[in-house]
Protein backbone atom coordinates (compact mmCIF):
# COMPACT_ATOMS: atom_id res chain seq x y z
CA UNK A 1 0.00 0.00 0.00
CA UNK A 2 1.50 3.33 -0.95
CA UNK A 3 0.96 6.51 0.96
CA UNK A 4 -2.62 7.60 0.55
CA UNK A 5 -3.92 11.01 1.43
CA UNK A 6 -7.60 11.63 1.76
CA UNK A 7 -8.31 14.43 -0.71
CA UNK A 8 -10.98 15.91 1.54
CA UNK A 9 -8.63 16.63 4.39
CA UNK A 10 -6.06 18.52 2.36
CA UNK A 11 -3.10 20.11 4.07
CA UNK A 12 -5.16 21.16 7.10
CA UNK A 13 -2.84 22.16 9.94
CA UNK A 14 -5.68 22.30 12.40
CA UNK A 15 -6.79 18.67 11.98
CA UNK A 16 -6.27 16.73 15.22
CA UNK A 17 -5.27 13.60 13.29
CA UNK A 18 -3.57 12.46 10.10
CA UNK A 19 -4.71 9.68 7.78
CA UNK A 20 -1.96 7.93 5.92
CA UNK A 21 -1.34 4.65 4.21
CA UNK A 22 1.04 2.33 5.93
CA UNK A 23 2.75 -0.85 4.84
CA UNK A 24 3.47 -3.54 7.38
CA UNK A 25 5.13 -6.91 7.58
CA UNK A 26 2.83 -9.29 9.42
CA UNK A 27 2.81 -12.93 10.37
CA UNK A 28 0.08 -15.01 8.73
CA UNK A 29 -1.41 -17.95 10.60
CA UNK A 30 -3.16 -20.25 8.19
CA UNK A 31 -6.02 -22.18 9.82
CA UNK A 32 -5.59 -25.48 8.05
CA UNK A 33 -7.40 -27.62 10.60
CA UNK A 34 -8.31 -25.69 13.75
CA UNK A 35 -10.52 -28.51 15.04
CA UNK A 36 -7.49 -30.75 15.42
CA UNK A 37 -6.94 -31.29 19.17
CA UNK A 38 -3.21 -30.89 18.55
CA UNK A 39 -3.66 -27.42 17.09
CA UNK A 40 -2.97 -25.31 20.16
CA UNK A 41 -0.42 -27.66 21.78
CA UNK A 42 1.61 -27.67 18.55
CA UNK A 43 1.23 -23.93 18.13
CA UNK A 44 2.35 -23.45 21.72
CA UNK A 45 5.37 -25.62 20.96
CA UNK A 46 6.25 -23.50 17.97
CA UNK A 47 5.95 -20.32 20.03
CA UNK A 48 8.24 -21.79 22.68
CA UNK A 49 10.95 -22.35 20.09
CA UNK A 50 11.37 -18.61 19.61
CA UNK A 51 9.49 -16.92 22.43
CA UNK A 52 10.90 -13.46 21.87
CA UNK A 53 9.95 -13.47 18.23
CA UNK A 54 6.35 -14.47 18.90
CA UNK A 55 5.70 -12.46 22.04
CA UNK A 56 2.76 -10.06 21.37
CA UNK A 57 3.12 -10.61 17.65
CA UNK A 58 0.24 -9.28 15.56
CA UNK A 59 -1.15 -12.09 13.43
CA UNK A 60 -3.40 -12.24 10.38
CA UNK A 61 -5.57 -15.37 10.12
CA UNK A 62 -5.74 -16.99 6.69
CA UNK A 63 -9.23 -18.48 6.22
CA UNK A 64 -8.85 -20.15 2.83
CA UNK A 65 -8.82 -23.68 4.23
CA UNK A 66 -11.68 -22.93 6.63
CA UNK A 67 -14.04 -22.09 3.83
CA UNK A 68 -13.05 -24.99 1.61
CA UNK A 69 -15.12 -27.60 3.40
CA UNK A 70 -18.63 -27.91 4.76
CA UNK A 71 -18.01 -25.53 7.59
CA UNK A 72 -20.57 -22.76 8.02
CA UNK A 73 -19.62 -21.55 11.47
CA UNK A 74 -16.40 -20.76 13.30
CA UNK A 75 -16.14 -19.28 16.76
CA UNK A 76 -13.65 -16.49 16.04
CA UNK A 77 -14.07 -14.86 19.43
CA UNK A 78 -12.98 -17.82 21.52
CA UNK A 79 -10.28 -18.76 18.99
CA UNK A 80 -8.86 -15.26 19.27
CA UNK A 81 -8.89 -15.50 23.06
CA UNK A 82 -6.89 -18.72 22.95
CA UNK A 83 -4.35 -17.10 20.63
CA UNK A 84 -3.97 -14.19 23.02
CA UNK A 85 -3.22 -16.70 25.77
CA UNK A 86 -0.19 -17.71 23.70
CA UNK A 87 0.62 -13.99 23.36
CA UNK A 88 -0.28 -13.98 19.66
CA UNK A 89 -2.56 -11.06 18.86
CA UNK A 90 -4.99 -11.66 15.95
CA UNK A 91 -5.64 -8.38 14.20
CA UNK A 92 -7.43 -9.38 11.02
CA UNK A 93 -8.14 -12.05 8.44
CA UNK A 94 -7.42 -12.73 4.82
CA UNK A 95 -8.97 -15.11 2.30
CA UNK A 96 -11.97 -17.30 2.99
CA UNK A 97 -15.60 -16.99 1.95
CA UNK A 98 -17.63 -13.81 2.46
CA UNK A 99 -19.58 -15.59 5.23
CA UNK A 100 -16.40 -16.42 7.10
CA UNK A 101 -15.13 -12.90 6.66
CA UNK A 102 -18.39 -11.50 8.01
CA UNK A 103 -18.22 -13.79 11.03
CA UNK A 104 -14.66 -12.68 11.64
CA UNK A 105 -15.67 -9.04 11.39
CA UNK A 106 -18.31 -9.64 14.04
CA UNK A 107 -15.57 -10.77 16.34
CA UNK A 108 -13.57 -7.64 15.62
CA UNK A 109 -11.27 -9.11 12.98
CA UNK A 110 -11.49 -7.12 9.74
CA UNK A 111 -10.43 -8.21 6.30
CA UNK A 112 -6.83 -7.16 5.72
CA UNK A 113 -6.25 -6.20 2.09
CA UNK A 114 -3.50 -8.15 0.37
CA UNK A 115 -2.01 -7.97 -3.09
CA UNK A 116 -2.27 -11.66 -3.94
CA UNK A 117 -4.80 -13.94 -5.61
CA UNK A 118 -6.51 -16.53 -3.35
CA UNK A 119 -4.86 -19.96 -3.26
CA UNK A 120 -6.63 -22.96 -4.65
CA UNK A 121 -4.02 -25.72 -4.38
CA UNK A 122 -1.78 -26.93 -1.55
CA UNK A 123 1.86 -25.74 -1.58
CA UNK A 124 3.91 -27.76 -4.05
CA UNK A 125 7.39 -29.01 -3.27
CA UNK A 126 10.14 -27.26 -5.16
CA UNK A 127 12.66 -30.01 -4.50
CA UNK A 128 15.01 -28.11 -2.23
CA UNK A 129 17.96 -30.32 -1.27
CA UNK A 130 19.38 -30.60 1.31
CA UNK A 131 16.24 -29.59 3.13
CA UNK A 132 17.10 -26.57 5.25
CA UNK A 133 15.71 -26.79 8.76
CA UNK A 134 13.10 -24.21 9.60
CA UNK A 135 14.43 -21.19 11.41
CA UNK A 136 13.91 -22.31 14.95
CA UNK A 137 17.48 -22.07 16.10
CA UNK A 138 18.74 -19.38 18.39
CA UNK A 139 17.51 -16.67 16.06
CA UNK A 140 14.21 -16.78 14.23
CA UNK A 141 14.25 -13.66 12.10
CA UNK A 142 11.60 -12.76 9.61
CA UNK A 143 9.80 -16.08 9.70
CA UNK A 144 6.41 -16.25 8.07
CA UNK A 145 4.74 -19.04 10.06
CA UNK A 146 1.79 -21.02 8.80
CA UNK A 147 0.12 -23.60 11.04
CA UNK A 148 1.24 -26.92 9.55
CA UNK A 149 -1.17 -29.82 9.08
CA UNK A 150 -0.80 -32.02 12.18
CA UNK A 151 0.03 -35.09 10.09
CA UNK A 152 2.71 -33.16 8.26
CA UNK A 153 5.57 -33.99 10.53
CA UNK A 154 7.14 -36.53 8.17
CA UNK A 155 7.62 -33.96 5.41
CA UNK A 156 10.87 -32.04 5.28
CA UNK A 157 10.10 -28.59 6.60
CA UNK A 158 11.35 -27.04 3.37
CA UNK A 159 8.22 -28.29 1.62
CA UNK A 160 5.85 -26.69 4.08
CA UNK A 161 7.55 -23.37 3.70
CA UNK A 162 8.15 -23.22 -0.07
CA UNK A 163 5.63 -21.02 -1.84
CA UNK A 164 4.16 -22.46 -5.03
CA UNK A 165 6.27 -22.32 -8.19
CA UNK A 166 4.11 -19.78 -9.96
CA UNK A 167 4.11 -17.57 -6.90
CA UNK A 168 7.87 -17.88 -6.40
CA UNK A 169 8.57 -14.75 -8.39
CA UNK A 170 5.87 -12.75 -6.60
CA UNK A 171 7.07 -14.09 -3.24
CA UNK A 172 10.54 -12.62 -3.71
CA UNK A 173 9.56 -9.00 -4.05
CA UNK A 174 7.23 -8.84 -1.10
CA UNK A 175 9.61 -8.45 1.85
CA UNK A 176 12.28 -5.82 2.46
CA UNK A 177 15.88 -6.93 2.80
CA UNK A 178 16.96 -8.43 6.11
CA UNK A 179 20.10 -6.74 7.45
CA UNK A 180 22.36 -8.41 9.99
CA UNK A 181 25.12 -6.23 11.43
CA UNK A 182 26.77 -8.61 13.87
CA UNK A 183 28.81 -11.73 13.28
CA UNK A 184 26.63 -14.77 12.68
CA UNK A 185 27.85 -17.29 15.20
CA UNK A 186 28.18 -21.04 14.90
CA UNK A 187 24.83 -22.74 15.40
CA UNK A 188 22.77 -19.69 14.45
CA UNK A 189 20.32 -19.79 11.57
CA UNK A 190 19.15 -16.67 9.78
CA UNK A 191 16.24 -16.98 7.34
CA UNK A 192 15.30 -14.04 5.15
CA UNK A 193 11.80 -15.00 4.15
CA UNK A 194 10.70 -13.79 0.74
CA UNK A 195 13.56 -11.37 0.47
CA UNK A 196 17.29 -10.80 0.37
CA UNK A 197 19.77 -11.17 3.21
CA UNK A 198 22.70 -8.83 3.79
CA UNK A 199 25.29 -9.54 6.49
CA UNK A 200 27.88 -6.86 7.23
CA UNK A 201 30.14 -9.11 9.29
CA UNK A 202 31.58 -12.57 9.02
CA UNK A 203 29.62 -15.78 9.14
CA UNK A 204 31.18 -18.49 11.30
CA UNK A 205 31.59 -22.13 10.41
CA UNK A 206 28.54 -23.95 11.68
CA UNK A 207 26.19 -21.02 10.97
CA UNK A 208 23.46 -21.13 8.33
CA UNK A 209 22.11 -18.37 6.11
CA UNK A 210 18.88 -19.01 4.23
CA UNK A 211 17.00 -16.68 1.91
CA UNK A 212 14.28 -16.84 -0.67
CA UNK A 213 16.21 -14.13 -2.46
CA UNK A 214 19.92 -13.42 -2.66
CA UNK A 215 22.55 -13.47 0.06
CA UNK A 216 25.28 -10.85 0.42
CA UNK A 217 28.05 -11.26 2.99
CA UNK A 218 30.40 -8.31 3.52
CA UNK A 219 32.88 -10.47 5.34
CA UNK A 220 34.10 -14.04 5.35
CA UNK A 221 31.49 -16.67 4.58
CA UNK A 222 32.54 -19.75 6.53
CA UNK A 223 29.19 -21.36 7.19
CA UNK A 224 26.43 -22.51 4.86
CA UNK A 225 24.54 -20.21 2.49
CA UNK A 226 21.37 -21.31 0.74
CA UNK A 227 19.83 -18.72 -1.57
CA UNK A 228 16.63 -18.96 -3.56
CA UNK A 229 15.32 -21.70 -1.30
CA UNK A 230 11.80 -21.01 -2.49
CA UNK A 231 12.85 -22.03 -5.98
CA UNK A 232 14.12 -18.74 -7.38
CA UNK A 233 16.92 -19.76 -9.71
CA UNK A 234 17.93 -16.15 -10.30
CA UNK A 235 19.05 -15.71 -6.68
CA UNK A 236 22.76 -15.21 -6.12
CA UNK A 237 25.27 -15.37 -3.29
CA UNK A 238 27.98 -12.74 -2.86
CA UNK A 239 30.78 -12.75 -0.30
CA UNK A 240 34.14 -11.12 0.34
CA UNK A 241 35.88 -14.34 1.19
CA UNK A 242 34.50 -17.68 0.09
CA UNK A 243 35.26 -20.28 2.75
CA UNK A 244 31.75 -21.66 2.92
CA UNK A 245 31.00 -25.17 4.07
CA UNK A 246 28.26 -25.31 1.45
CA UNK A 247 26.63 -22.95 -1.04
CA UNK A 248 23.31 -23.60 -2.71
CA UNK A 249 20.94 -21.84 -5.09
CA UNK A 250 17.41 -23.15 -5.52
CA UNK A 251 18.52 -26.52 -4.25
CA UNK A 252 21.65 -26.99 -6.35
CA UNK A 253 24.60 -27.11 -3.98
CA UNK A 254 28.37 -27.37 -3.84
CA UNK A 255 30.38 -28.35 -0.76
CA UNK A 256 33.65 -26.82 0.40
CA UNK A 257 35.71 -29.71 -0.87
CA UNK A 258 34.50 -29.19 -4.42
CA UNK A 259 35.24 -25.48 -4.53
CA UNK A 260 38.03 -24.56 -6.93
CA UNK A 261 41.32 -23.45 -5.29
CA UNK A 262 41.29 -20.39 -7.51
CA UNK A 263 38.22 -18.89 -5.84
CA UNK A 264 38.73 -20.16 -2.30
CA UNK A 265 38.99 -17.27 0.20
CA UNK A 266 38.43 -14.77 -2.60
CA UNK A 267 35.54 -12.35 -3.24
CA UNK A 268 33.11 -14.48 -5.17
CA UNK A 269 29.70 -14.40 -6.80
CA UNK A 270 27.69 -17.64 -6.92
CA UNK A 271 24.90 -18.00 -9.47
CA UNK A 272 23.01 -20.57 -11.49
CA UNK A 273 23.31 -20.61 -15.23
CA UNK A 274 21.92 -23.33 -17.48
CA UNK A 275 21.52 -25.68 -14.58
CA UNK A 276 25.12 -25.31 -13.41
CA UNK A 277 26.40 -23.55 -10.29
CA UNK A 278 29.00 -20.92 -11.21
CA UNK A 279 31.46 -19.53 -8.68
CA UNK A 280 33.01 -16.47 -10.30
CA UNK A 281 35.60 -14.15 -8.78
CA UNK A 282 34.20 -10.69 -8.27
CA UNK A 283 37.31 -8.70 -9.14
CA UNK B 1 25.49 -3.79 43.44
CA UNK B 2 27.72 -6.67 42.45
CA UNK B 3 28.77 -7.54 38.93
CA UNK B 4 28.28 -11.06 37.63
CA UNK B 5 31.09 -12.52 35.55
CA UNK B 6 30.45 -15.88 33.91
CA UNK B 7 33.43 -17.99 32.89
CA UNK B 8 32.29 -20.18 30.03
CA UNK B 9 33.62 -21.89 26.91
CA UNK B 10 31.39 -24.52 25.33
CA UNK B 11 34.30 -26.91 25.02
CA UNK B 12 35.29 -28.97 28.04
CA UNK B 13 38.70 -29.07 29.62
CA UNK B 14 39.97 -25.73 28.34
CA UNK B 15 40.53 -24.11 31.72
CA UNK B 16 37.23 -22.67 32.96
CA UNK B 17 37.61 -23.82 36.55
CA UNK B 18 41.30 -22.93 36.59
CA UNK B 19 40.33 -19.50 35.30
CA UNK B 20 37.42 -19.04 37.69
CA UNK B 21 39.69 -19.82 40.61
CA UNK B 22 42.60 -17.74 39.37
CA UNK B 23 40.54 -14.75 38.26
CA UNK B 24 38.42 -14.52 41.40
CA UNK B 25 41.58 -14.77 43.50
CA UNK B 26 43.16 -11.99 41.46
CA UNK B 27 40.11 -9.76 42.05
CA UNK B 28 40.14 -10.50 45.77
CA UNK B 29 43.86 -9.72 45.98
CA UNK B 30 42.95 -6.30 44.58
CA UNK B 31 40.63 -5.72 47.49
CA UNK B 32 37.29 -6.52 45.87
CA UNK B 33 34.88 -8.69 47.83
CA UNK B 34 34.56 -11.67 45.48
CA UNK B 35 32.49 -14.82 45.46
CA UNK B 36 33.10 -17.71 43.08
CA UNK B 37 30.23 -20.15 42.42
CA UNK B 38 30.42 -23.66 41.00
CA UNK B 39 27.61 -24.24 38.48
CA UNK B 40 28.77 -27.72 37.48
CA UNK B 41 26.24 -29.66 39.53
CA UNK B 42 27.18 -33.29 39.90
CA UNK B 43 30.72 -32.83 38.59
CA UNK B 44 31.95 -30.23 41.01
CA UNK B 45 35.62 -29.29 40.76
CA UNK B 46 35.84 -25.74 42.00
CA UNK B 47 36.12 -26.76 45.65
CA UNK B 48 39.11 -28.97 44.80
CA UNK B 49 40.92 -26.26 42.87
CA UNK B 50 40.25 -23.76 45.64
CA UNK B 51 41.40 -26.19 48.29
CA UNK B 52 38.24 -26.13 50.38
CA UNK B 53 36.83 -29.57 49.64
CA UNK B 54 37.28 -30.65 53.23
CA UNK B 55 35.12 -27.84 54.57
CA UNK B 56 31.97 -28.27 52.48
CA UNK B 57 28.84 -28.65 54.59
CA UNK B 58 26.05 -27.02 52.59
CA UNK B 59 26.07 -26.20 48.90
CA UNK B 60 24.44 -24.10 46.17
CA UNK B 61 21.62 -26.60 45.69
CA UNK B 62 20.85 -26.68 49.41
CA UNK B 63 20.49 -22.90 49.30
CA UNK B 64 18.25 -23.00 46.20
CA UNK B 65 16.02 -25.57 47.85
CA UNK B 66 15.80 -23.57 51.04
CA UNK B 67 17.56 -26.27 53.04
CA UNK B 68 20.29 -23.88 54.15
CA UNK B 69 20.91 -20.18 54.28
CA UNK B 70 23.43 -18.65 51.90
CA UNK B 71 25.88 -17.89 54.69
CA UNK B 72 25.86 -21.47 55.87
CA UNK B 73 27.00 -22.58 52.42
CA UNK B 74 29.57 -19.87 51.67
CA UNK B 75 33.13 -20.89 52.50
CA UNK B 76 35.69 -18.23 53.34
CA UNK B 77 39.07 -18.73 51.66
CA UNK B 78 41.85 -19.23 54.18
CA UNK B 79 44.60 -17.58 52.20
CA UNK B 80 43.02 -14.53 50.63
CA UNK B 81 40.82 -11.96 52.33
CA UNK B 82 37.57 -10.99 50.61
CA UNK B 83 37.34 -14.32 48.79
CA UNK B 84 34.41 -16.70 49.24
CA UNK B 85 33.45 -19.94 47.53
CA UNK B 86 29.94 -21.31 46.98
CA UNK B 87 30.38 -24.98 46.15
CA UNK B 88 27.74 -27.07 44.42
CA UNK B 89 26.29 -30.48 45.03
CA UNK B 90 28.08 -33.60 43.93
CA UNK B 91 25.18 -35.98 44.48
CA UNK B 92 22.55 -34.16 42.46
CA UNK B 93 22.59 -33.00 38.85
CA UNK B 94 21.78 -29.97 36.73
CA UNK B 95 18.04 -30.50 36.94
CA UNK B 96 18.29 -29.27 40.51
CA UNK B 97 19.01 -25.77 39.20
CA UNK B 98 15.95 -23.57 38.69
CA UNK B 99 15.99 -20.12 37.23
CA UNK B 100 14.06 -18.61 40.12
CA UNK B 101 16.32 -20.31 42.64
CA UNK B 102 19.50 -19.19 40.92
CA UNK B 103 18.14 -15.67 40.51
CA UNK B 104 17.33 -15.45 44.20
CA UNK B 105 20.80 -16.57 45.26
CA UNK B 106 22.51 -14.20 42.83
CA UNK B 107 20.39 -11.26 43.98
CA UNK B 108 21.39 -11.97 47.57
CA UNK B 109 25.04 -12.21 46.57
CA UNK B 110 24.87 -8.99 44.55
CA UNK B 111 24.01 -7.06 47.69
CA UNK B 112 27.14 -8.18 49.48
CA UNK B 113 29.82 -8.78 46.89
CA UNK B 114 31.61 -6.60 44.36
CA UNK B 115 32.16 -9.45 41.94
CA UNK B 116 30.45 -12.80 41.53
CA UNK B 117 32.30 -15.25 39.31
CA UNK B 118 30.19 -18.11 37.91
CA UNK B 119 32.17 -21.19 36.91
CA UNK B 120 30.13 -22.71 34.10
CA UNK B 121 30.11 -26.38 33.16
CA UNK B 122 31.02 -27.41 29.62
CA UNK B 123 28.34 -27.80 26.97
CA UNK B 124 25.35 -25.78 25.86
CA UNK B 125 22.61 -27.37 27.88
CA UNK B 126 20.82 -26.38 31.03
CA UNK B 127 23.83 -26.09 33.35
CA UNK B 128 25.85 -23.80 31.11
CA UNK B 129 22.79 -21.83 30.02
CA UNK B 130 21.89 -21.23 33.64
CA UNK B 131 25.43 -20.05 34.37
CA UNK B 132 25.43 -17.54 31.51
CA UNK B 133 21.84 -16.37 31.85
CA UNK B 134 22.44 -13.69 34.47
CA UNK B 135 25.89 -12.60 33.26
CA UNK B 136 26.92 -8.96 33.03
CA UNK B 137 30.34 -10.00 31.71
CA UNK B 138 31.38 -13.22 30.05
CA UNK B 139 34.94 -14.52 29.93
CA UNK B 140 35.05 -17.00 27.06
CA UNK B 141 37.90 -19.41 27.70
CA UNK B 142 39.38 -20.79 24.48
CA UNK B 143 42.32 -22.99 23.61
CA UNK B 144 44.18 -22.07 20.42
CA UNK B 145 42.76 -25.13 18.71
CA UNK B 146 40.04 -25.53 16.10
CA UNK B 147 37.36 -27.39 18.03
CA UNK B 148 37.68 -25.10 21.02
CA UNK B 149 37.36 -22.05 18.78
CA UNK B 150 34.26 -23.49 17.10
CA UNK B 151 32.63 -24.22 20.45
CA UNK B 152 33.49 -20.79 21.80
CA UNK B 153 31.86 -19.29 18.75
CA UNK B 154 28.72 -21.25 19.55
CA UNK B 155 28.72 -19.99 23.10
CA UNK B 156 29.12 -16.42 21.86
CA UNK B 157 25.98 -16.93 19.79
CA UNK B 158 24.14 -18.12 22.87
CA UNK B 159 25.31 -15.18 24.94
CA UNK B 160 23.90 -12.91 22.27
CA UNK B 161 20.50 -14.56 22.25
CA UNK B 162 19.84 -16.69 25.33
CA UNK B 163 21.11 -14.47 28.12
CA UNK B 164 18.71 -12.41 30.22
CA UNK B 165 20.21 -9.22 28.84
CA UNK B 166 19.44 -10.42 25.33
CA UNK B 167 15.89 -11.50 26.19
CA UNK B 168 15.05 -8.24 27.93
CA UNK B 169 16.83 -6.20 25.25
CA UNK B 170 19.16 -4.61 27.80
CA UNK B 171 22.78 -3.63 27.16
CA UNK B 172 24.40 -6.81 25.85
CA UNK B 173 26.69 -9.01 27.94
CA UNK B 174 30.25 -7.69 27.71
CA UNK B 175 32.35 -10.42 26.14
CA UNK B 176 36.04 -11.09 26.80
CA UNK B 177 38.29 -13.65 25.14
CA UNK B 178 40.76 -15.50 27.31
CA UNK B 179 43.16 -17.64 25.34
CA UNK B 180 44.52 -20.41 27.57
CA UNK B 181 47.21 -23.10 27.24
CA UNK B 182 49.00 -20.97 24.69
CA UNK B 183 52.36 -22.39 23.63
CA UNK B 184 54.32 -19.83 21.59
CA UNK B 185 56.85 -22.40 20.38
CA UNK B 186 54.14 -24.60 18.92
CA UNK B 187 52.58 -21.53 17.36
CA UNK B 188 55.88 -20.70 15.68
CA UNK B 189 56.15 -24.24 14.39
CA UNK B 190 52.70 -23.82 12.90
CA UNK B 191 51.12 -26.51 15.08
CA UNK B 192 48.89 -24.19 17.02
CA UNK B 193 46.61 -21.28 16.11
CA UNK B 194 48.05 -17.78 16.62
CA UNK B 195 46.32 -15.18 18.74
CA UNK B 196 45.41 -13.26 15.59
CA UNK B 197 43.88 -16.35 13.97
CA UNK B 198 41.59 -16.86 16.93
CA UNK B 199 40.69 -13.17 17.10
CA UNK B 200 39.81 -13.17 13.42
CA UNK B 201 37.24 -15.89 13.93
CA UNK B 202 35.82 -14.89 17.29
CA UNK B 203 36.11 -11.11 16.90
CA UNK B 204 35.75 -10.16 20.57
CA UNK B 205 38.20 -8.16 22.73
CA UNK B 206 41.19 -10.10 24.03
CA UNK B 207 41.33 -10.13 27.82
CA UNK B 208 44.51 -12.15 28.08
CA UNK B 209 46.73 -14.97 26.90
CA UNK B 210 47.56 -17.57 29.53
CA UNK B 211 50.63 -19.62 28.60
CA UNK B 212 50.68 -23.39 28.88
CA UNK B 213 52.20 -24.01 32.26
CA UNK B 214 53.08 -26.96 34.43
CA UNK B 215 52.33 -24.78 37.42
CA UNK B 216 48.60 -25.16 36.73
CA UNK B 217 48.63 -28.89 37.42
CA UNK B 218 50.87 -28.43 40.45
CA UNK B 219 48.53 -25.77 41.81
CA UNK B 220 45.41 -27.84 41.35
CA UNK B 221 47.07 -30.82 43.03
CA UNK B 222 47.57 -28.81 46.18
CA UNK B 223 44.24 -27.02 45.94
CA UNK B 224 45.64 -23.57 45.29
CA UNK B 225 44.57 -21.10 42.59
CA UNK B 226 47.56 -20.68 40.26
CA UNK B 227 47.50 -16.90 40.79
CA UNK B 228 49.03 -17.52 44.20
CA UNK B 229 52.09 -19.18 42.63
CA UNK B 230 54.24 -16.09 42.22
CA UNK B 231 56.84 -17.92 40.18
CA UNK B 232 54.48 -19.15 37.47
CA UNK B 233 53.97 -17.40 34.16
CA UNK B 234 50.35 -18.55 34.14
CA UNK B 235 49.74 -16.92 37.49
CA UNK B 236 51.29 -13.68 36.31
CA UNK B 237 49.25 -13.79 33.14
CA UNK B 238 46.07 -14.12 35.20
CA UNK B 239 47.06 -11.10 37.26
CA UNK B 240 47.60 -9.18 34.01
CA UNK B 241 44.20 -10.28 32.73
CA UNK B 242 42.55 -9.09 35.92
CA UNK B 243 44.27 -5.73 35.57
CA UNK B 244 43.01 -5.39 32.02
CA UNK B 245 39.51 -6.31 33.15
CA UNK B 246 39.66 -3.45 35.66
CA UNK B 247 40.56 -1.04 32.87
CA UNK B 248 44.36 -0.90 33.07
CA UNK B 249 46.50 -0.99 29.94
CA UNK B 250 48.77 -3.99 30.25
CA UNK B 251 50.91 -5.35 27.44
CA UNK B 252 50.40 -9.01 26.62
CA UNK B 253 53.26 -11.15 27.90
CA UNK B 254 54.23 -14.76 27.24
CA UNK B 255 52.96 -14.69 23.67
CA UNK B 256 56.35 -14.98 21.99
CA UNK B 257 58.69 -17.92 22.22
CA UNK B 258 61.69 -17.14 24.38
CA UNK B 259 65.07 -17.36 22.79
CA UNK B 260 66.69 -19.87 25.09
CA UNK B 261 70.39 -19.61 25.65
CA UNK B 262 72.58 -22.73 25.73
CA UNK B 263 72.07 -23.29 29.44
CA UNK B 264 68.36 -22.70 29.11
CA UNK B 265 68.11 -25.41 26.50
CA UNK B 266 70.29 -27.77 28.48
CA UNK B 267 68.34 -27.37 31.67
CA UNK B 268 64.87 -27.32 30.00
CA UNK B 269 63.58 -24.83 32.48
CA UNK B 270 59.84 -24.99 33.02
CA UNK B 271 57.69 -22.04 34.09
Amino acid sequence: MSVVRNANLGPDQNAPFQMRGGSFTLMVLRLVNPDDPGFFPQLAGKVRQAPNFFRNAPVVLDLDDLSAGERTYFDFASFARRLVELQLIPIGVQGGSPEMQAAALNAGLPLVPTGRAPRSEPAASTGVAPAPANANGDEANAVDEKAAKPADTAQPTAKAKAPRKEEAKAAIAQRPTLFINEPVRSGQQIYAHQGDLVVTASVSAGAELLADGSIHVYGALRGRALAGIGGDTSARIFCQSLEAELVSIAGLYRVNEDVDEAVYKKPVQVYLSQGYLHLDPLF
Amino acid sequence: MGTIITVTSGKGGVGKTTTSAAFSTALALRGFKTCVIDFDVGLRNLDLIMGCERRVVFDFINVINGEARLHQALIKDKRVDNLFILPTSQTRDKDALTREGVEKVLEELRKEFDYIVCDSPAGIEKGSLMALYFADHAVVVTNPEVSSVRDSDRILGMLASRSRRAELRMEPVIQHLLLTRYDPERVERGEMLKVDDVLEILAIPLLGVIPESQAVLRASNVGMPVTLDEKSNAGLAYLDACARFLGEEVEHRFTKAEKKGLFGRLLRRSA
